[in-house]
């Protein structure tokens, strides 16, 4: 049994256009997207900005409304629990945000928010105190920083708060919402290094959502491309790096620039034209369509199922079979 | 030939020393990436250059001359004249970067007109031309919106072909394809390899991403603690880097064509802030290899290929 299920989920918001916001329209930030993790995996979903990779996120912590299917954590039905039976689901799934410095309150010193969760969950205040020294070791931060603000800290050093405080209920899954990517170079390979090593002490499964492939090539077991709302092909990682079959799969991978100045000039890459159609008047056929090179004229009129290529990936693509 | 010459600059915040000692050349139709992570000094030295640095950061003593002319010595009216006509400079954050209540059209024509010239209207001809040159479709009619209007990817043509118009000597672009997915980066990469080989025009491009600096640039300046601790043409830094920062650093990206999950190098400790830099080589709290030498400061030596190290790694190239 999975972990994490999610079926045919749909986050639609509603949106005011016209010149004076007197018309109504719907954003479908989110318009059918299944996806499964099992317990020690980490599947990324990978995507540009505005396909719903955070929104999927967010709407499986509950932190955006669902508008259709159905969310199944080790088994129960997400949507249909009481608001206690909620807070016990939530201790499981915890989350790590892309920026440190606005997920850490200023004024709090380093053990008060590491302990939040904890306090929230009423364990008793010795408990508390041990279990923040213990954690403060696990993510490798020293204990005599226990009393510093995150201004005293680096950007390093806050994302390890970050993650220590998500780990402080014990969870079993943590969404992790670009990671990395607001920190520098020298510094993302030590928390990508310690997201790892935590997964195996902990057996821990991670949601991993960004936008870096060369991270995510790296991290997850298994990935899910999305686009303007939509899963466009998902299987393991090393296999859809290898041998992408979506169109726009293969536009993205090639598109990542490699640090190595001989490979210029003699990769073959595939540059796409336009930007991202806008989701308030998406393609009414494959979201792809309008950027792709290879589209044909069914492609113009109908949605293309998500359907299986082999036992462990899919794709949505009418054009491209393997 | 020599186009930017930048000698011995530093830069301070009140007794603050943020860039220390930078010395740098860009030459003629040359791309030349500045390389650091944040704090390394780079776009400090970048904003010296157009004559931009904010409210209480001073040069304190270095010279930078373009071409013939002096620019460290310039009056702001030399300097206004020099900007958006002989350098131009594009930025990380397109959408913040635009007035939000011009229309993108006059935005690109603005520098054609203040320094006249052209005339307005010739200025807009030339305008939709250029948006049409970097690639957005109906540039008639997009030049009538507002920046809000377009997506970032269209602003960040906007303001490349704002930079653009005037056929500028030097191009300074800071970041210009961190806030931009990968399509897109693509797709800004290609358009400015493009108009700099129809141009000539040479470019510094600041950037901390080294797969970008892999596809662009001709040479790579690698900057730590406000100062440059490696320079060299693109190929021998990335096969043969001699400063022990630039090796880690290029060791700590993840590879598409290595095992995944495996534990990545690491460089160890963080970056400093300007008030923690040590004495001496900036680099030896987090270096692998530091002695008692390294409480000197290293000088940059060498010739095409220069590292300020007193232990470099590797063989001579």
């Amino acid at each position: 049994m999975s972990l994490l299920s999610v079926h045919d989920l749909k986050v639609h918001f509603p949106v005011r256009t016209g010149k004076f916001g007197d018309g109504k329209s719907v954003v479908k930030a989110v318009d059918g997207v299944d996806l499964t993790i099992d317990v020690n995996e980490t599947l990324a979903v990978v995507g540009e900005s505005g396909c719903g990779k955070s929104t999927t996120g967010n709407a499986i912590l509950g932190l955006a409304p669902v508008t259709g299917g159905k969310i199944f954590f080790e088994g129960r039905d997400l949507s249909g629990l009481s608001k206690a039976e909620r807070k016990h689901v939530w201790r499981e799934m915890q989350v790590v945000f892309q920026d440190p410095v606005s997920a850490l309150n200023p004024r709090r010193t380093i053990a008060q928010s590491i302990a939040e969760p904890l306090v929230i969950h009423n364990f008793p205040p010795a408990e508390i105190a041990a279990r923040v020294d213990e954690l403060m070791t696990l993510v490798g931060l020293n204990r005599d920083q226990r009393d510093r603000r995150p201004g005293a800290l680096s950007g390093g050093q806050r994302q390890r708060v970050v993650i220590a405080r998500a780990l402080a209920l014990n969870p079993k899954l943590i969404i992790c919402d670009e990671p990395v990517s607001a920190l520098d170079v020298s510094i993302q390979s030590q928390i990508l290094n310690l997201l790892i090593r935590l997964q195996d002490e902990l057996g821990l499964s991670y949601l991993f959502i960004a936008h870096d492939l060369s991270v995510v090539r790296h991290i997850a077991d298994r990935v899910v491309i999305m686009y303007l709302g939509v899963v466009v092909e998902q299987g393991p990682t090393a296999e859809v790096f290898a041998n992408p079959v979506h169109p726009y799969t293969e536009a993205l991978i090639s598109a990542i620039p490699l640090p190595d100045p001989s490979l210029r000039g003699k990769r073959k890459r595939i540059v796409l034209k336009g930007d991202l159609p806008s989701p308030l008047n998406p393609p009414v056929g494959c979201p792809f369509v309008t950027r792709c090179q290879l589209a044909e004229s069914q492609c113009e009129t109908d949605r293309p199922p998500l359907e299986p290529i082999t036992e462990t990936r899919m794709k949505r693509c009418f054009v491209r079979q393997h | 030939m020599t186009l930017l010459a930048i000698q011995d600059l530093s830069v301070r915040a009140g007794d603050l020393s943020l860039v220390d000692g930078v010395t740098l050349d860009v030459g003629a139709g040359e791309v030349v990436a500045l390389v650091g992570e944040s704090g390394s000094g780079k776009s400090l030295t970048a904003l010296s250059v157009m004559g931009l640095l904010g409210d209480g950061l001073t040069i304190e003593s270095g010279s930078i001359t373009l071409g013939e002319a002096n620019l460290s010595g310039a009056s702001a009216s030399v300097m206004s004249e020099l900007r958006g006509n002989e350098i131009a400079m594009i930025f990380q954050e397109p959408v913040s970067s635009l007035n939000p209540l011009v229309p993108v059209g006059a935005q690109v024509a603005e520098s054609l007109i203040v320094h006249g010239r052209a005339t307005a209207e010739e200025a807009k001809a030339q305008a939709i031309d250029m948006l049409r040159q970097v690639g957005i479709p109906e540039p008639e009619s997009r030049a009538r919106q507002l920046p809000a209007e377009l997506s970032g990817g269209m602003c960040q043509r906007v303001m490349i072909a704002a930079a653009f118009i005037s056929k500028p000597r030097l191009l300074i672009a800071d970041e210009p394809t961190t806030a931009l997915d990968v399509t897109i980066q693509a797709q800004i990469l290609e358009l400015m390899s493009a108009l700099t080989t129809e141009t000539g025009t040479a470019i510094l491009l600041i950037t901390h991403d080294m797969g970008v600096v892999a596809e662009l640039a001709d040479r790579v300046c690698v900057m730590y603690g406000g100062c440059v601790v490696e320079q060299g043409p693109v190929d021998t830094i990335f096969a043969k880097p001699r400063h022990p920062y630039t090796r880690m650093l290029l060791n700590t990206l993840p590879r598409l064509d290595e095992e995944p999950k495996g534990e990545l190098f690491a460089i160890p400790g963080n970056v400093p802030s300007p008030q923690d830099w040590p004495s001496g080589c900036r680099f030896q709290t987090r270096c692998d290899r530091p002695t008692a030498a390294c409480f000197e400061r290293p000088e940059l030596q060498g010739d095409a290929h220069r590292f300020a190290c007193f232990h470099p790694t590797g063989v001579a190239s």
